[in-house]
């Protein structure tokens, strides 16, 4: 028993030094892309501030009712980053908000990669109709003017968290949908799907088995991409008032800052913070985005 | 014909369409096998050898018209329902690819790629005992049980060859067609995995259709050999009769390209061919095959001869067998096909 155990064992332990081996392979690779480290780094200070935000600044400071500094007041020693016109900390805020624009960002892109990995995998692998018809659905999509679309859509849900991850989800797939149907188009001629064929596969398991995985690298390239439009759509959404009104995040923190005339009045700390954070964030993801895509893939890595 | 072959190929027609119009890959094949037999199909690349092939468990590209009839088991496979063609594939008839290069997925390991058969046809199947077979299988094909657990890349081309005939044997079939197993593979690793495969199949007692445009290899492991060119028959017989003395002169010509070790004679035989194989869509009228011909006259040009029966279960498709300076076989009987 013992001798059978061993080797399997030591198959089990090669295997998972391998996993290690490549992973750290890959890492290197990243490592290699300084805007894609710092990129990275920009970005973890942001989720750490996020998870960490009830430790940083209590969430009493987002209540206008205990609020009691002054109204727009300039930054000084209390309040780091000034107050808005209700007398809150801006920094509290900004805090708060990096949960709601990280959150909905990352849930509205999941949404997103989910329905264009499967409307590019259906309308890139079936020809005939269905194949015909998923297409134009996606390119009937991509041509709706985005905004009105959005807007459209969040005023007949109305506003609410939840909502506006669905907004963003639904909107945001046609560009993935694309990219994801011409690397299917492009697998489904290997040999491996046609040998998945010959041995009775039904289509589902060749489009899951063998088109899927050969097209996973690509989503995961995409996704980060797709976050950081997804956070930029969250904060546009959230200033033109479509946002839900019972949280703070950094889209809804302009929207008040433009409606009590913070830029006209000179309160620059109001207006500026916000904006930088949603540079930033979006700026991170799009260098880890364009490093994960030139490691994943091999064509671009030879490029350099 | 016979319900009791394992497969019968009746006056089979395969077309494409192209952008350039239609153009005939398989012009009316006739082709049998038995149980336990192994029938070799040799030409030259584009005559419509993988066609064949392909046709068996219809998985012809959808531009293909075909028509004939395909019987496997005594059904017909082109006119079967989707559930009971699925069953036929790989349970019933099993391909060993052409390029198992790329006929392995990368993202996979070896041991679920040639369990993923067993699973389509047996979903109820235990991971155990999926992964014992998949163990006898590769153990059957003389690579390492614990190879299972390799990726693609990590084989040599003749190991991944090795595990295309596991993957083929998975699931019992009765039938096993070999579409150029050896290609892109050294002459040694060649040797080789013939060797496991026609073991194999003469083992287990399966019908199998080779497929090569190596005469010579197919001589040596056949029962008999069909000879297509063009995308029609043009001899058909016992596998040694047809390569050392052949009756039509493209099987002449085919046999010749391979030289015999220890034949003086064959060393200054003239060998090889003029010319390219015809254009699909530019057929010569005619024989077929009259333009590369070495004997061929006026009576070539009228129309293409008929495949004709010349005695001892051999037929071929000439109509200068016979005459002067020819291979001297009287014809024994009427048209075959």
């Amino acid at each position: 028993m013992t001798d059978l155990a061993a080797p399997r064992l030591s198959a089990r332990h090669l295997a998972r030094q391998r996993r290690l081996a490549s992973y750290r392979r890959t890492w290197r690779a990243f490592r290699r892309h300084r805007s894609g480290v710092a990129g990275l780094a920009i970005l973890l200070v942001f989720v750490l501030v996020a998870l960490a935000a009830p430790l940083l600044a209590s969430s009493d400071g987002l209540d206008v009712t205990l609020a009691n500094g002054p109204v727009l007041g300039a930054p000084s020693s209390h309040y780091w980053l000034g107050t808005d016109d209700n007398g809150r900390s801006v920094l509290t805020l900004l805090i708060w908000g990096s949960r709601i624009s990280l959150l909905v960002g990352l849930s509205a892109t999941v949404i997103s990669m989910v329905i264009g990995t499967l409307m590019g995998l259906v309308s890139g692998y079936f020809g005939g109709w269905i194949g015909r018809i998923t297409f134009r659905v996606t390119e009937w999509m991509l041509v709706i003017p985005f905004l009105p679309l959005a807007i459209g859509l969040a005023t007949v849900l109305g506003p609410g968290l939840f909502n506006i991850i669905i907004v963003i989800g639904v909107t945001s797939w046609p560009s993935t949908a694309l990219l994801i149907r011409s690397q299917t188009l492009s697998i489904k001629e290997r040999a491996y799907v046609e040998r998945a064929e010959a041995i009775g596969g039904g289509r589902w398991h060749q489009m899951g088995r063998h088109v899927l995985p050969n097209v996973m690298p690509m989503v995961f390239a995409n996704t980060t991409l797709t976050v950081a439009g997804a956070i930029l759509t969250e904060t546009t959404l959230s200033f033109l008032g479509l946002g839900d009104p019972t949280r703070t995040s950094w889209g809804s923190m302009l929207d008040s800052a433009y409606q009590v005339g913070a830029i006209t009045t000179g309160s620059w700390w109001f207006v500026i913070p916000p904006g930088i954070c949603v540079v930033l964030v979006v700026l991170a993801f799009t260098l880890i985005g364009q490093a994960l895509e030139e490691v994943l893939n091999p064509r671009l890595r030879a490029r350099r | 014909m016979s319900d009791a072959s394992l497969l019968a190929i009746r006056d089979l027609h395969v077309t494409y369409a192209t952008g350039d119009g239609p153009l005939p890959a398989v012009r009316g094949v006739d082709l049998t096998v038995e149980r336990g037999q192994i029938v070799g199909v040799a030409g030259e690349s584009g005559c419509g050898k993988s066609t064949l092939a392909s046709t068996i468990l219809r998985l012809q590209p959808s531009n293909a018209t075909v028509s004939g009839t395909v019987l496997f088991d005594g059904r017909d496979v082109l006119t079967m329902r989707w559930g009971e063609l699925r069953a036929v594939r790989w349970a019933g008839a099993s391909i060993v690819f052409q390029g198992a290069l790329h006929s392995l997925n990368p993202v996979h390991r070896i041991g679920d790629q040639i369990s993923e058969p067993l699973r389509i046809h047996n979903p109820s199947l235990a991971d155990r005992a999926s992964r014992q077979r998949v163990g006898e299988l590769l153990d059957q094909v003389g690579l390492d049980p614990q190879r299972a657990r390799s990726y693609p890349h990590q084989l040599s081309g003749g190991q991944k060859q090795r595990v295309m005939i596991a993957m083929a044997l998975a699931c019992d079939p009765e039938l096993v067609v070999a579409d150029e197993p050896t290609t892109a593979l050294d002459v040694m690793v060649q040797a080789q995995v013939l060797n496991v495969l026609s073991t194999l199949v003469r083992e287990r007692g399966v019908g199998m259709m080779m497929i090569s445009h190596d005469l010579s290899v197919l001589a040596d492991l056949c029962d008999r050999i069909t000879v297509m060119y063009a995308g029609r028959v043009v001899e058909e017989g016992p596998a040694r009769r047809i390569f050392v003395e052949p009756l039509h002169p493209y099987s002449a010509a085919l046999s010749a390209a391979f030289p015999r070790v220890g034949d003086p004679a064959a060393r200054f035989a003239p060998s090889g061919l003029p010319g390219d194989p015809p254009q699909p869509w530019l057929l010569p009228g005619g024989c077929t095959f009259a333009p590369r011909c070495p004997r061929a006259a006026e009576v070539c040009l009228p129309a293409e001869p008929p495949l004709t029966s010349y005695g001892e279960e051999r037929s071929a498709a000439c109509v200068r067998i016979g005459e002067p300076d020819a291979p001297s076989v009287e014809p024994a009987s009427g048209h075959v096909s």
